[in-house]
């Protein structure tokens, strides 16, 4: 009777590794991923390699953000862009032209336009707010992305205004980081595909060292954006975030 | 012989007057319904060549495969050496270089701030190089509305329509916003020196032409040009040397496997200009078979008429020993000189509607917004050397035809019943 209750005990401890682990939530799974990737301020400096159908160039640049709502970017090179400077306001971009020494906001259609050229639109800069907020996850599967074991999550947009009405994403099951991702249209047309390398630890949390951007509507061999350094929860003074700091 | 049957002609009106009246207003629709068809399709041609396609074009391959697009990252590379080898291989054409981009034109305040903005589609070309012949072939002197041609870089022309909407003036700063060949968003200030309307819906919209060389600056295409537009010598189409020119140029330039290698096409290359071409082809033909056969029988008609009418003379001529082939042949040699001159008479009153058409033109004010081709506002006819001879075949073949047809009658008469009948 001991030996068949010690038995029963020993099944039961070894029960969890013999069994496959529980699939989380997927909004839980967002709100984990969320936690890596949002901070409520940041500064890095970044470099785009875009590699178009002639000829690859690289585009360097200065970001400084607080949260999701206020950003502000200045292009350093190359020489026909440096001094060109982005400003984020909620749901408003602003961009100063050195050349012309003009503040235009850009809006409607326009936020669609390629940044510098690249495969990333003027929405796809302005777009960091919480996924958890804007998705309805589900988690369809689990699939490896260049050796890791990840979630594959099918989100639904809950609000008319977000860029993309679908994604899929395949993410870091240990990390909770979004390794790689596809980006619908409502139409169910592919716009955009992301791969993520050189996944780092900073500051305690998993963050994306280079990010591949590939336009699917463009035939140019995508863009790789570089994280060159980053610092969170930095202080910036507030007034970066005027229009009169765009001059 | 021939100045016996002219003299009856003249004398007997009734014999000579309905088919001369009839060759002559039907000649004379067919030369004028020749000259305003090749006017109007050769015009419509015309425009789309001088506006966009050229009479032939060289663009990259990849450019050529997405021109809907405008997609000016596909430039030519090496515009200047390209341009050389035109002009040494085909001298005999003009060679012009063209870029198209899209955009939005924005006016600022006194602060900066924008007060209005309009999309525009962009259109450089040689403007301040005053040997391009630009100004000419668009006609743009006549489409000046207000202001005057750039005459220094920095200075640009803009659709009236656009203008007006703006609410802007003459010498006015606005800041045009675009996507350079390398696809980054640029920004650039131009003055407005004067405004333009085409009398086309799609051009007046939002048309701003500025000189190639700005728009190299602008749109950082230093040496590169979206395309090279080639003009014949005299001005009109010639579809059998631009097919060759470009079979020519193709083997020796353009290589399949790189897709930024030049591609020389002519204006057939264009499906909607190749149906425009087509089409004026077969409207001339479909007028001019449509008159002889309309001809044939309405002179068939009045030569059964006239047959009936002079049923006694043909009996007289037969019965006193003319033969019937003889007579056939007579009423033939007749037909032939009514034929030449109602041709003569048609023709001339046909060229001169078409003249007056040609010079003065008509206006349709209707919109072609949605039109698949650029269609002018006001057609012309066109006198070719075509419109001097068309009429006469027609003409000619119409009354000869009609003449033979009821004629037939004449073989089918007997001798021996020829005074029974008289009686």
């Amino acid at each position: 009777m001991h030996s068949m209750k010690a038995q029963l005990t020993s099944l039961l401890l070894l029960f969890p590794m013999v069994c496959p682990a529980q699939t989380p939530d997927g909004t839980e799974i967002l709100k984990r991923m969320d936690a890596n990737l949002t901070s409520d301020s940041r500064v890095f400096t970044s470099k785009m390699i875009i590699h178009g159908r002639r000829s690859s160039r690289t585009v360097e640049s200065k970001t400084w953000s607080m949260g999701d709502r206020k950003a502000f970017t200045e292009y350093l090179s190359p020489p026909r862009e440096a001094g060109t400077k982005m400003l984020k306001l909620e749901d408003a971009l602003w961009i100063y032209s050195p050349s012309t020494d003009r503040t235009i906001q850009i809006a409607g259609h326009m936020l669609k336009q390629s940044v510098m050229g690249s495969d990333l639109s003027y929405e796809d800069m302005m777009e960091d707010a919480s996924m958890a907020d804007q998705y309805e996850a589900t988690v369809t599967g689990t699939e490896q992305v260049n050796g890791r074991p990840c979630w594959v999550l099918q989100l639904e947009a809950v609000k008319e205004d977000v860029t993309y009405a679908s994604r899929k994403v395949w993410v870091d099951r240990e990390r909770y980081i979004p390794l790689k991702e596809e980006l619908y249209a409502k139409s169910g047309t592919l716009l955009k595909k992301t791969e993520v390398f050189d996944v780092k630890r900073i500051d305690g949390r998993w963050f994306p060292g280079k990010i591949v951007f590939r336009d699917m509507l463009k035939q140019g061999g995508g863009t790789e954006f570089i994280i060159e350094s980053i610092e969170f929860n930095a202080e910036i003074p507030e007034h970066l975030f005027t229009k009169a700091a765009l001059r | 012989m021939i100045q016996f049957l002219i003299k009856g002609l003249l004398r007997d009106r009734q014999r000579s007057l309905l088919p001369l009246l009839v060759v002559t207003i039907g000649v004379m629709l067919t030369v004028f319904m020749h000259a305003w068809v090749t006017g109007v399709m050769g015009d419509s041609v015309e425009f789309n060549a001088r506006f966009e396609t050229g009479h032939v074009k060289v663009t990259t391959r990849a450019y050529a495969e997405n021109a809907g697009q405008i997609p000016i990252d596909l430039s030519l590379e090496g515009a200047g050496e390209m341009l050389n080898i035109l002009h040494s291989k085909y001298p005999d054409m003009a060679w012009v270089e063209r870029t198209r981009f899209g955009g939005l034109i924005d006016v600022p305040d006194e602060s900066g701030e924008t007060i209005s903005q309009g999309p525009v589609t962009g259109l450089a070309i040689e403007l301040l190089n005053e040997n391009s012949g630009e100004k000419e072939r668009m006609n743009l002197t006549n489409a000046l509305v207000r202001g005057h041609f750039p005459d220094e870089p920095g200075e640009i022309l803009i659709s009236n329509h656009l203008f007006e909407k703006l609410g802007i003036s003459l010498g006015r700063e606005v800041t045009l916003i675009t996507t350079s060949m390398y696809g980054s968003m640029v920004f650039h200030n131009f003055r407005i020196s004067g405004t333009l309307s085409f009398g086309m819906g799609s051009l007046d919209k939002g048309t701003l032409i500025m000189d190639l060389e700005d728009a190299r600056h602008v749109l950082d295409m230093e040496d590169a040009t979206a395309e090279i537009l080639g003009f014949f010598g005299p001005g009109y189409f010639e579809p059998e040397k631009a097919e060759a020119m470009c079979r020519v140029f193709n083997e020796k330039y353009s290589d399949p496997k790189d897709e930024f290698s030049p591609l020389m096409q002519n204006m057939r290359s264009y499906p909607q200009i190749a149906n425009l071409l087509d089409m004026a082809g077969l409207m001339a033909f479909i007028i001019t078979a449509a008159f002889i056969m309309v001809m044939s029988i309405v002179l068939w008609n009045t030569g059964l008429i006239s047959g009936l009418r002079r049923y006694g003379e043909m009996g007289v001529r037969l019965a006193i020993g003319e033969s019937k082939g003889h007579v056939y042949r007579s009423l033939i040699s007749e037909s032939v000189a009514i034929g030449l001159a109602g041709s003569v008479a048609g023709t001339l009153a046909g060229m001169l509607c078409a003249y007056i058409l040609q010079e003065k033109g008509l206006h349709f004010d209707v919109n072609m917004d949605t039109a698949a081709v650029m269609m002018p506002s006001t057609f012309r006819a066109h006198i070719t050397p075509i419109t001097y001879w068309v009429g006469f075949i027609p003409g000619l073949i119409s009354t000869v035809l009609g003449t033979m047809l009821s004629g037939i009658g004449i073989f089918k008469r007997k001798t021996a019943e020829l005074f029974k009948e008289l009686e």
